[in-house]
């Protein structure tokens, strides 16, 4: 193996340039290092201008994520000797605007997560001093879409949210279905409101890559196809029982 | 509070029609389109076929499998040209032809399989 | 981020391109996926047209046969069954995910819902078959 890789990492200086451009960077190859570690090299050693966010490095707090050779990828878990011999090109999460090197603006996936209402909805408040009492069964029907580390690489492998603004994205509706499916929460007709519209849910094609690029195993596409078959069950209960039943 | 959507609806005719073509349309294209053209197997005659499509069981099976399956095809291309071509501003135009082409198909499968002797 | 200010300035907005598609095997498949539907109206066209043959008599049942062994519709009918059994598969692999259900308590897994459904797949072809073909 060599001991030494090209990276071709985009940068964009908003104050100075008209678009984002790539800049060729060579850094060690070493055998245990990740992406991460090789842009940490380049801030450290080459290039003290290079932004890009980063957090726990180790997979779990969703903030590195980044395109590595046009995928959507987690880069405190992405190896570099993967990509060997290179060059590995790396650009910031596609589908977001750029506010700087490899950092974008996340505001949109924050108000559509809001939207989600991702919190236990309670139509009747228990007293302080009574425990819910959970099954393992009635926790296996939420747990998967609760790994989600709002990391938002399937927004990133999303062409439908690339492409139609008003869809909510992977992640804001697997959580929602989330806390839909929590025994505890009694909420799912207040979020039905919000994301049986329009483009809510229904712009999702099934193209299936959000599940593709999860890094936590979430399978939003599941979700999504899930909770289409809710809204419409919803929809078919209303149509035959107008004033129906709560 | 949002007005709920009615995509729901036409999502139900998507999926209908999805299981529908998927289940009916490989043996039926299978036969009619190669094996029968090709000689593989004896064509049915026409007399044959005839019978069959006079009973109103398989004018019902025929009905419902041209109805859905263009449902089928009109959702699906509708947001194939939303989301491949990028048209999705021209949606009222999109959504015209889909489902009106759907809504037509189905008017002439009617008519046709009504005006069977 | 909507209001640019003198040391905040715009973001950049990459425009999505009209070929996003071809760029990763996985979006051409899906293209392709979407693209069956077409072929599937195709089929409903060929349907409706032998049922308006059969109707008009045997002469032109006959015609519309011949034109069916023409190699420009061979072909066509063709391609078209490849892209309806790609439907089936990818349909019947996929539309368990949409569906939850639990046996005593474990979920049952994709294959478990796609099997019966291959299964009825074949079982209903060779009933349409038979139909067909005993007369």
């Amino acid at each position: 193996m060599a001991n030494r890789i090209t990276l071709e990492v985009t940068r964009y200086n908003p104050a100075h340039d008209e678009k984002p451009r790539p800049d060729t960077y060579e850094v060690p190859l070493r055998k245990e290092w990740v992406v991460l570690d090789a842009l940490n090299y380049i801030k450290d050693h080459l290039d003290g201008s290079l932004s890009f966010r980063w957090s726990c490095r180790m997979g779990v707090c969703g903030s590195c994520g980044m395109m590595v050779n046009g995928v959507p990828k987690l880069t405190c878990a992405t190896f570099l000797s993967d990509y060997a011999p290179g060059p590995v090109r790396v650009e910031p999460m596609s589908h977001f605007p750029v506010l700087r090197d490899l950092v974008v603006d996340t505001s949109d996936f924050l108000v559509k997560l809001a939207k989600s209402k991702p919190w236990i909805i309670r139509k009747v408040e228990k007293p302080l001093d009574e425990e819910y009492f959970q099954t393992p069964e009635q926790m296996d029907a939420y747990k998967q879409f609760s790994m989600c580390i709002n990391c938002m690489l399937c927004y990133a492998a999303c062409p439908v949210y690339g492409l139609d603004s008003l869809f909510s994205g992977p992640a804001a509706i697997a959580l929602a279905q989330r806390y839909n499916l929590d025994s505890r929460d009694q909420g799912a007709s207040d979020r039905l409101d919000i994301l049986s519209h329009h483009e809510g849910i229904w712009g999702c094609t099934f193209v299936g890559e959000c599940t593709q690029v999860c890094p936590k195993n979430v399978d939003p596409a599941a979700a999504i196809q899930q909770y289409k078959l809710t809204a419409t069950m919803e929809w078919l209960k209303a149509l035959v029982l107008p004033r129906g039943a709560e | 509070m949002h007005k709920r959507s009615n995509e729901p609806f036409l999502w139900m005719l998507f999926s209908a029609g999805g299981v529908v073509s998927a289940m009916l349309m490989p043996i039926h294209v299978l036969l009619f389109g190669l094996a029968f053209p090709l000689g593989w197997v004896d064509a049915p005659s026409y007399e044959h076929l005839l019978a069959l499509v006079r009973h109103p069981l398989t004018r019902v099976y025929l009905f419902i499998l041209c109805s859905l399956a263009l449902f089928h095809w009109a959702h699906r291309f509708r947001f194939t040209l939303y989301d491949g071509l990028q048209i999705k501003h021209l949606n009222e135009l999109i959504n015209t032809f889909c489902y009106g082409g759907a809504i037509l198909g189905t008017a002439v499968a009617a008519y046709l399989l009504w005006r069977i002797p | 981020m909507n209001n640019p200010t003198e040391y905040l300035p715009r973001s950049y907005h990459t425009r999505v391109s009209t070929y996003w598609w071809l760029a990763r095997w996985a979006y051409v498949k899906f293209i392709l996926r979407e693209a069956s539907s077409v072929f599937v109206a195709w089929i409903v066209v060929v349907t409706l047209l032998q049922i308006r043959a059969l109707t008009r008599g045997p002469a032109d049942y006959a015609e519309l046969q011949n034109s069916l062994r023409s190699p420009l519709l061979l072909t066509l009918n063709a391609v078209s069954l490849a892209f309806v059994i790609f439907h089936a598969v990818t349909w019947f692999n996929l539309a368990p995910k949409a569906m939850v259900i639990r046996l005593r308590g474990k979920r049952l897994s994709s294959l478990a819902i796609a099997a019966p459904n291959y299964v009825a797949w074949v079982v209903i072809s060779a009933a349409i078959a038979w139909i067909l073909l005993r007369g």
